[in-house]
């Protein structure tokens, strides 16, 4: 078996799945970790020096190129299953649907919740990634006022608003991804299932109701 | 338990063959027993459909004691019916009440072809089991069946996995049309096994292998397919099966 054939399978693709999310999964650790220097209500100083260390470190900046292809491997692979997987259904669908007896609603819609947290980080990039990265010249430059551009950006309620729809995408995402990563790799048995899901519960707690607090803050004025 | 009659509306899925695009036919039937099984009380149908000159309804069916997995109907949005950890043909009429519409519709997937009514191709499994799903053993005297040590906790898993009768519930059930639950119940049945051990590897590459082929779609882990095992097979073989291609797909040298 070579390795395009092991990567390929139905097993394989859903490898690729899991790894890159796993991948994603920590970088949202590191991402939510670095925002929450927000909180030092320094007026932004601490924040923006850990902004600056990530925007003007060399081996920072290559990790960023890691982590742009590890999304866009995300993206693109599961955006094909699910087109491929919908193509193996019977060409008649049941007229009694099995519904919420047999599986969560948020597992069934892993395509629709990604789709969601992608129209999000698009927006997400313009308001941040890609104003400060064209004001550096796309290289080591001079970063943009990132704590002031949070405050302008947070105090439009309609941005609040799609923030924490993003957000809450991405804890039903993650609340199937999470586990589900786990079950594909192969690491998901009586004895680890019950550290997995207790892990995967407080992480994704704890790193969606951070995100959802940063607009927040800013919105109601908590951050100056 | 107390016995008692109703009287049911059927909507039952009717299809000529694999190529014409079939319909729901709707039959009122009378005076059924509550100690029916289901597929007497289809048997009842039937007979009645004869009198009246009508084409009888084609459905799948062997053993009748839940142990052959030919039965396959899916029976009011579920595969088997409401009952939990129950074949169709175990599943018995007490699970309805007088006035009821039951609609029944047959196993819906790409790689499960509908034959005749509630009818469908399930000869992808018998395939994919011939990829994989055999061990090698000596010819000459038969070996004593105690003859080779194994623990009880493995003998235990792998005849929980080895229940899989492949009636196909699990890919009926699952979004993907997925055949994973059933993959993972063969696959670990022999690998939690010594005498599964010579074809170990090549056996989890070839049989997912012949799944693709087959078109069943990938697993997406949602859990749908245990919940409607008639046999109760684990997910957790899932991830077995998923620690078997990894370790075999890693260790092979070409």
């Amino acid at each position: 078996m070579n390795w395009s054939h092991f990567f390929t399978s139905s097993v394989g693709k859903k490898i690729i799945m899991a790894c890159s999310g796993l991948f994603l999964i920590a970088f949202l650790l590191v991402h939510a970790g670095l925002n929450a220097c927000i909180w030092a209500f320094d007026g932004g100083e601490m924040f923006n020096k850990a902004g600056h260390f990530m925007g003007s470190t060399v081996v920072m900046r290559i990790l960023e190129i890691g982590l742009f292809v590890f999304f866009i491997i995300h993206i693109v692979q599961g955006v094909v299953m699910e087109l491929q997987n919908r193509s193996k259904r019977g060409s008649k669908g049941y007229a009694v649907a099995l519904g919420n007896r047999g599986s969560k609603w948020y597992s069934r819609s892993m395509a629709i919740l990604g789709l969601l947290i992608l129209l999000f980080l698009i927006v997400h990039l313009g308001h941040f990634w890609i104003p400060n990265r064209s004001n550096q010249g796309w290289l080591l430059g001079e970063e943009i006022n990132l704590f002031k551009e949070m405050k302008e950006v947070f105090s439009n309620p309609v941005w609040v608003l799609l923030y924490t729809v993003g957000v809450i995408a991405l804890f039903y995402h993650l609340s199937h991804g999470f586990q589900s990563a786990f079950r594909t790799l192969g690491l998901t048995n009586h004895k680890y299932i019950n550290i997995i899901q207790t892990v995967g519960l407080i992480y994704n707690v704890v790193i969606c109701i951070a995100f959802i607090m940063m607009p927040i803050s800013f919105y109601f004025g908590w951050v100056q | 338990m107390e016995h008692y009659n109703m009287n049911l509306t059927l909507k039952v899925w009717k299809q000529k063959n694999s190529q014409s695009a079939g319909s729901f036919e709707t039959y009122q039937i009378k005076e059924v027993s509550s100690e029916m099984s289901f597929l007497e009380m289809f048997d009842v149908l039937n007979e009645q459909l004869i009198h009246e000159g009508k084409e009888p309804i084609a459905f799948d069916h062997d053993c009748r004691e839940g142990i052959c997995g030919t039965c396959s109907m899916y029976i009011n949005g579920r595969p088997h019916g409401p009952w939990h950890g129950t074949t169709t043909c175990q599943l018995h009429m007490r699970a309805f009440k007088d006035g009821d519409t039951i609609v029944v519709e047959p196993w819906r997937a790409k790689a499960f072809p509908v034959i005749k009514d509630l009818m469908v191709d399930r000869s992808a499994f018998d395939r994919i089991i011939q990829a994989g799903g055999y061990i090698s053993v000596n010819t000459g005297v038969t070996i004593d069946g105690n003859a080779i040590p194994i623990n009880r906790e493995n003998a235990d898993k792998s005849f929980a996995a080895a229940a899989c009768i492949g009636c196909g519930a699990c890919v009926a059930a699952c979004k993907n049309s997925s055949a994973m639950l059933f993959l993972s119940a063969k696959v670990s049945h022999l690998a939690l096994l010594p005498q599964g051990e010579i074809e170990r590897k090549r056996r989890a590459l070839d049989m997912v292998a012949q799944v693709d082929k087959e078109g069943f779609g990938s697993c997406t882990n949602t859990g749908a397919c245990e919940a409607v095992c008639p046999k109760e097979i684990e997910i957790t073989n899932i991830a077995r099966l998923n620690r078997e291609y990894l370790a075999a797909g890693l260790a092979a040298d070409k």
